[in-house]
């Protein structure tokens, strides 16, 4: 046991207790608690391991910069792993894990690593596992594998709920801390509208973890005003734990609330997180500055943490790191932890300070050794002693149980760097600061931009503010601040300490010094390439205490400059979040809309099996009493069409109204074959191509009147034609007179097929109408009324090949249409047939469909070469006549009929010839559609065959390699029923 | 010790280059070895030269293509007085920006040869280079969701096969047995079933063109960093140098393999070309034990994923779908594509995303790359990988040092022609037609 | 990205589909002579600039315009929208 409580202080509640457990051992702390500063508290250094060797790992930070202390936290299905303890909240009944370690945390088998390390140096696996070959994934990636990752996922379907929101602002300020507080305080009294998001439980920033006083305040007490009279703001909108992941264009910020996340299961209603998209004009980023550690041998141990960070434990969580404190700096702002923990009466033994010219912070009972070096450390679960070597390279040791380490402070430019900014070294600083191209909208105050003083960042978040309210044409009050230390920053850079050890730069990758020098003489010089080939900075922290250490090591070791050495971009998110949490409602069935047809309650009322086209779910099928196999529906429903009359749903065809003076004009120039002269009254099939002159599309287009035209598009393209006719409308003729509306969801279409389809329909359509096959001929078309008046549309076209009428009523007729047609129909053996039936129709009529328009066949393929005019000028028929697309040997579109009919025939099969051999040479197309024909009693297939039309009559083989079928069919022609079309003009 | 257990010693010793000298070559004999001594002896993996006057060929594009074709150039044929010039460090553009996967599930006569042909150099990779860039065959696996999905892919299986690649159709039981976790009961989309290829995989993308370079620089190629070609020396319509950041050099031929870049590279030639620079951003998890064995991709989404060997679930999905240059994306394309994965893989909630990359990808006109000559004599092109460049950097080298080497199209790389689309031979996959952002 | 549509003011990017470059406009005349060459290069070939780009977005889930939409494609900063109907009857297009 080495930290505790202190006695008194702490932004924690005391009078309450929270229970939590970690590797099963119980454990309490107090609302206002992190899991680690509940866990410091209670004693504990150890918390994990680390990646490559498994040293042991304790906290080494206070914040989301935290590399080390990582955690499963919670179990079952709501396990997360790799979670830092450092921003865990600590609720009651909190269950947390320690990761990657075998068979536990204190003695963890694969620590073996550490003694291998030697020979796991950066990159060794690119340099060994190559022999023999095929061992890489048998033997030695497997372990790899394994011994890799960090914690675990469940396997289980994450259980919680995730939301997404919009906001808008004038003003986004990203950090609560003196800046941002200042700032929005700034901008809030002005009246501009704000949103102030802070990653952090309680808002206040670096405020909450120091000791100084704010004018007659103390700091944390200041910013818990400040919070107060933002939050009595109508204008303000405070999100705390809220961490803005991402900076994107147009001032759009990702932003991402952790809603329930410090409870122990969401509250009903509540999803667990929330991620914001904040649209808004001006944006400060105030989100703070990361310290950096220095590099010394073993500087890992549990035990070694920020001096920023064990001055936070102490300060907001009232927590001694230790029983005797050391401390290794280089700054100023380091020895604030010496005197903060003296001030507490936590006993600090030495201040170390790599400068030789330190000043003494003047700690009662701790030796003050300037110009001295941390060079190693010792103890098997934690820190015992450290190693020191004074100015005069005097060597000894120190017994100390914490370590407090400071290597100045990086301010947090990351979210400046989102559109590829680039951070400019600061030599004075020591660090980088913001560059000149930020984000535009952006600006940035207080220590993110390198202003370190709480008086400095106090007024740089008032005055970015002020900027702002002028820009929108608010009068910025006078700033109303406290006097605050204006302490200026103190610094003399020192990275590493030389010596044999290893040097830890990223504790979780376990990247050393050496790592580094070893990247350097092998030529992986570049920042990049130094990243790539050690690994340093890919760690779940992102490289936040690591980057800049190791750049400059970097630096020294080619001779530059850090400034000349360069930087890393940092890209979104800021802090890494749940997958979840950007799917948000999106998943399950809800992960994309599902559209109705008007009959689908009917045909679900009937036992319909459905199917998904697209978003539509469409009926497949309607089963009967007593059918055990959907091809007994299939075929059942088939014939009856063939035999009597058959309804289907044909709805979800792309339905697109056209109207106007030039609107027979505009369909013969998007269809390659003619519509110009089309009579009004009357249907046509038409083919429309890309511009490149593949096919794009096709359907029936009907004249209602001579500016009047309804198109109808298949199901899979009806949103791609209308962009399309759209483009062609607006961009190519705009001169036209033509407009277009989507009428595919307002009109209820139902297709009524079959020789008794005249008669069925003749009982619904109001008497004037003349159904005749003289007054309403094959491919005839009109408004109409039925049921005694009430408007529809009739077409007389065919898929099936049988006589044949598609009816159009408004579509909230659409049910009560189907219940009347199969009412009246029901002597007649009236028969509702699905997709499934209508595919079998087609192919027995040789209809093309998405599997034979795929966007890779022409019209030639097709066989309806002749239908592209070049009489006129229509969108694709010019390059629709390239050499490649008109070879004699090219595809054609035939009809497949299995030779023996008790064979198989799967779509997708290749065709060869008898005897030849299943290479790609021999290849002479695919099968595009296939059935059982129970009309035919065969299997029949629509197929693209090389040289097709020359083909007919001869036997080839229809081979399907992934099952091994292998079935010798006919080469016939597609139109298996009625060739002459005798029946749908009957 | 047994003869035949002396005789792999020492040969793994002479591999290892302990014993005579030679070119230092990686092993575990070598590791091992400097293990004992503080790895003092590793040498740079590739030499960083001072740029020469003149070069016989040069390769413009250090990236994974570039290096493979010097690579290729300088051991299979011969070539020599090689340089590659890289803008800036090599293997910095989409070689070192992808989701690493390595197939050739293609449909198509011009590409599923040259993909497979790819997939072998894969295979023996490690072997050629001295360097394992962690090639891994753990399959990947296209579900589909419907059936006219499923005829689609029994007829690309079946042109796989027919090339002489793998390919199996697994039901959804099939799927199942392999991926217990995914979204069986709840989806909106079913899964049917799959096209698995298990001999696809994916390799360790930066060692990959670490691997190639440190091969080239072995064979004497000169590998010139920070060296930006500014300019294309064109005399009577013959290429007869570059010029660069680091001095004009000269040259009798030059390949151009910059995709991302290829339009402002081909434009100082005065050659407008049939390709697109679009954004493909691109996604890791943090590290988390095994979940994912192979490749998996979502057939009713845009989302793929695969599992690196240090955990990180590594996916991606649509391009944003704008042209840009910008190596960065937004929001929308980023919740697609994870809305896309929590649809087939809710088990993922809980993994975080640790970071999001761009990269420009050179979107072709069809989908498929370009590999040939140019109108100026003595300048080649190889470009317009769309987001398929990755798995083909081996057959694209060894097929641009070909052409470079004898004029003529490597065998299985002859549709890649800039006038397929004037002569109407566009390969097509996706069947999307001329617009890049579709492919 | 934020598109500022002429007639509807600021709008999400996500509502729109892109094309592609704006010289989709120019369609070359398909009886005219020359018009296999002039489809190909009017089809295929790109300028791809980095830099300022005029392209056509379509606004798909609002009113159906068509813009012209000229954006710098190395930083993403739109600098004008258009309706892309204005911009093809500027240049010449009619019926």
């Amino acid at each position: 046991m080495s930290g505790a409580r202190l006695a008194s202080g702490g932004q924690i509640d005391r009078a309450r207790r929270l229970e939590f457990r970690f590797d099963g051992r119980a454990f309490t702390g107090h609302p206002g608690d992190t899991l680690a500063s509940a866990l410091l508290a209670s004693g504990v250094r150890l918390m994990g391991r680390s990646f490559k060797y498994h040293r042991p790992r304790g906290v080494l930070t206070a914040g989301s910069e935290e590399p080390s202390a990582l955690v499963t936290l919670r179990s079952g299905a709501r396990a997360e792993p790799n979670t830092r303890a450092t921003v865990a909240e600590l609720f009651d009944g909190l269950e947390a894990t320690s990761q990657n370690r075998w068979p536990a945390l204190a003695f963890d088998a694969m620590a073996v690593n550490d003694w291998l390390a030697p020979f796991l140096t950066a990159g060794f696996y690119y340099k060994t596992f190559m022999w023999p070959a095929s061992f890489w994934e048998k033997v030695y990636e497997p372990i790899i594998r394994r011994a890799a990752g960090l914690g675990a996922l469940s396997g289980h379907d994450d259980p919680d709920d995730y939301d997404k929101g919009f906001l808008h602002a004038d003003l986004l300020v990203i950090g609560a801390g003196p800046a941002g507080l200042s700032a929005a305080l700034c901008a809030g009294r002005g009246g501009a509208r704000v949103i102030l998001a802070d990653e952090d439980f309680r808002m206040g920033g670096r405020l909450n973890a120091e000791s100084f006083a704010l004018g007659d305040q103390g700091g944390a007490d200041w910013a818990a005003g400040a919070v107060a009279e933002l939050a009595a703001m109508d204008n303000v909108r405070l999100m705390p734990r809220t961490t803005v992941i991402g900076a994107f264009d147009h001032g759009i910020y990702g932003a991402v609330e952790r809603v329930a996340d410090h409870l122990p299961i969401p509250p009903e209603g509540k999803p667990r997180q929330t991620l914001w998209r904040i649209t808004t004009s001006r944006a400060i980023l105030a989100a703070g500055a990361t310290e950096r550690p220095i590099a010394f041998a073993d500087n890992d141990r549990p035990g070694i943490m920020l001096a920023g960070a064990m001055r936070a434990y102490a300060n907001r969580w009232a927590v001694s790191p230790g029983k005797r404190v050391a401390l290794f700096v280089n700054n100023d702002d380091g020895l604030r932890t010496a005197r903060d923990l003296a001030a507490q009466g936590v006993r600090v033994s030495a201040v170390i300070d790599a400068r030789a010219d330190a000043p003494d912070p003047g700690i009662g009972g701790a030796r003050h050794l300037p110009g001295a070096v941390v060079t190693g450390s010792a103890g098997r679960l934690g820190l015992d002693t450290i190693t020191v070597r004074t100015a005069q390279g005097r060597e000894f040791r120190i017994d100390a149980d914490a370590l407090a380490v400071s290597g100045g402070w990086n301010p947090n430019v990351h979210l400046t760097c989102h559109q590829r900014g680039r951070p400019v070294w600061d030599d004075a600083l020591a660090a980088f600061v913001p560059g000149a191209d930020l984000p535009a909208g952006m600006a940035v105050a207080g220590a993110a931009a390198g202003t370190f003083s709480t008086h400095g960042a106090l007024h740089a978040g008032h005055a970015a503010a002020a900027e702002v309210l002028e820009a929108l044409g608010h009068t910025p009050t006078a700033p109303d601040l406290p006097q605050a230390e204006d302490a200026p920053v103190n610094l003399r850079p020192f990275w590493h300490v030389a010596g044999k050890g290893r040097a830890w730069l990223d504790f979780q990758n376990d990247v050393t010094v050496k790592d580094v020098k070893l990247a350097h003489q092998e030529n992986f010089r570049s920042v990049e390439h130094m990243k790539r080939y050690t690994t340093l900075g890919m760690a779940t922290d992102q490289g936040k205490t690591a980057n800049v250490p190791a750049l400059a090591i970097m630096a020294e070791l080619t001779g530059k400059t850090i400034a000349e050495t360069g930087t890393t971009i940092f890209r979104p998110p800021y802090t890494p979040v749940a997958l979840g949490t950007f799917a948000g409602r999106s998943r399950g069935r809800d992960f994309k809309p599902t559209r109705l047809t008007p009959t689908h309650h009917w045909a679900e009322a009937q036992g319909a099996v459905f199917t998904e086209a697209g978003l539509w779910l469409r009926a497949q099928y309607f089963p009967r009493p007593g059918e055990t196999h959907w091809r007994e529906s299939v075929d059942r429903e088939s014939l009856a069409v063939r035999a009597g009359v058959g309804l289907c749903d044909v709805s979800t065809l792309g339905k697109i109204d056209i109207q106007g003076a030039d609107a027979a004009e505009f369909v013969n120039r998007v269809y390659c074959n003619g519509f110009a002269k089309l009579p009004v009254g009357r249907v046509r099939y038409g083919l429309m191509l890309r511009e490149d002159g593949f096919l794009m599309d096709d359907g029936t287009t009907a004249r209602l009147a001579e500016d009047h035209f309804v198109m109808t598009t298949t199901t899979a393209n009806a949103v791609l034609v209308f962009r399309h006719l759209e483009f062609a409308r607006q961009c190519l003729w705009p001169g036209l007179d033509v407009h277009l509306i989507s009428t595919t969801d307002a009109w209820a279409q139902i297709a009524v097929a079959g020789p008794k389809s005249r008669v069925l329909l003749q009982r619904v359509v109001d008497p004037e109408h003349d159904l005749s096959n003289a007054a309403f001929p094959f491919m005839a078309c009109g408004d109409i009324t039925v049921c005694g008046g009430l408007r529809a549309r009739l077409f007389r076209i065919s898929f099936s090949g049988e006589l044949a009428y598609e009816i159009a009523v408004p579509a909230r007729y659409g049910h009560a249409l189907m219940e009347r047609l199969m009412d009246k129909g029901a002597d007649l053996g009236v028969t509702p047939y699905g997709v499934e039936a209508l595919n079998v129709l087609r192919i027995e009529k040789g209809h093309a469909t998405a599997n034979e328009l795929n966007g890779q066949t022409t019209a030639r393929d097709l066989g309806l070469g002749r239908m592209v005019s070049d009489k006129k000028d229509s969108i694709g028929a010019v390059l629709s006549r390239r050499e490649g697309m008109m070879r004699e040997d090219g595809l054609r579109l035939v009809g497949l009929r299995a030779v023996n009919t008790g064979s198989r025939l799967a779509a997708g099969s290749h065709l060869l010839e008898r005897g030849a051999q299943a290479v790609a040479a021999n290849d002479l197309g695919w099968v595009t559609s296939a059935c059982w024909s129970p009309h035919l009693e065969a299997p029949i297939a629509l197929a693209f065959l090389k040289g097709g039309a020359g083909r007919l009559g001869e036997t080839l083989r229809a081979v399907n390699l992934l099952s091994g079928q292998d079935t010798e069919v006919t080469v016939v022609s597609p139109h298996f029923i009625d060739p002459e079309g005798e029946r749908q003009r009957g | 010790m047994s003869e035949t257990g002396i005789a792999s010693l020492r040969a793994g010793l002479q591999s290892a280059g302990i014993s005579d000298g030679t070119p230092m070559r990686y092993s575990a004999f070598r590791l091992f070895a400097e293990a004992l001594r503080g790895h003092r002896g590793w040498r740079p993996a590739w030499r960083d030269p001072e740029p020469q006057a003149e070069y016989d060929t040069l390769v413009i594009g250090g990236g994974g293509h570039g290096l493979a074709t010097a690579h290729y150039l300088a051991s299979r044929y011969g070539a020599q007085r090689v340089a590659v010039l890289e803008k800036g460090w090599i293997g910095g553009g989409n070689v070192g920006r992808n989701t690493t996967i390595v197939r050739s599930n293609y449909l198509l006569d011009g590409n599923e040869p040259f993909y497979e042909y790819s997939l072998k150099l894969w295979e023996g990779l490690e072997q050629d280079l001295n360097y394992n860039a962690m090639f891994s065959q753990r399959g990947i696996l296209n579900l589909y969701h419907s059936d006219s999905q499923r005829d689609a892919y029994i007829r690309r299986g079946n042109a796989m096969k027919l090339h002489g690649a793998d390919a199996a159709l697994v039901g959804a039981e099939g799927v199942r047995a392999m991926y217990p976790w995914l979204n069986f009961d709840n989806a909106r989309f079913p899964i049917q079933g799959g096209l698995l290829q298990r001999r696809a995989g994916t390799a360790r993308h930066d060692a990959v063109a670490w691997g190639y370079a440190r091969a080239a620089d072995r064979r004497g190629v000169d590998i010139l960093q920070n060296c930006e070609v500014t300019g294309l020396q064109i005399e009577g319509g013959r290429i007869t140098g570059v010029d660069t950041a680091r001095g004009p050099i000269r040259a009798r031929k030059v390949g151009v393999a910059v995709a991302g870049s290829s339009s402002r590279v081909m434009a100082m030639a005065g050659l407008r070309l049939p390709v697109e620079s679009h954004v493909l951003q691109a996604f890791v998890t943090e590290g988390l034990k095994p979940l994912i064995d192979g490749v998996v991709t979502f057939g009713a989404g845009h989302f793929y994923v695969s599992q690196s060997d240090k955990g990180g679930l590594v996916f991606g999905g649509d391009i944003d779908g704008y042209n840009s240059y910008a190596q960065r994306g937004n929001l929308p394309v980023v919740e697609d594509v994870i809305e896309g994965g929590m649809a087939i893989m809710p088990a993922i909630g809980r993994a975080r995303l640790l970071r999001m990359w761009g990269g420009v990808m050179d979107m072709s006109m069809d989908g498929s790359p370009i590999i040939d000559r140019t109108p100026v004599e003595g300048l080649y092109f190889n470009g317009g990988w769309c987001y398929g460049g990755f798995k083909a950097t081996p057959a694209s080298g060894m097929a641009f040092a070909h052409l470079l080497a004898t004029d003529e199209p490597h065998p299985t790389a002859t549709a890649f022609r800039l006038d397929r689309f004037r002569r109407g031979f566009p390969i097509d996959e996706k069947g999307a037609g001329a617009q890049p952002n579709l492919h | 990205m934020i598109i500022h549509h002429p007639l509807l003011g600021p709008r999400d990017a996500q509502e729109f589909t892109v094309l592609g470059d704006a010289s989709l406009i120019d369609r070359p005349d398909g009886m005219a002579e020359g018009a296999p060459d002039a489809f190909d290069s009017y089809l295929h070939l790109r300028d791809n600039p980095a830099g300022t780009h005029r392209e056509l977005w379509y606004h798909e889930a609002g009113d159906r315009s068509w813009l012209v939409v000229t954006r710098d494609t190395r930083t993403h900063e739109v600098m004008q929208v258009e309706l892309a109907r204005d911009v093809a009857l500027a240049a010449g297009r009619g019926r």
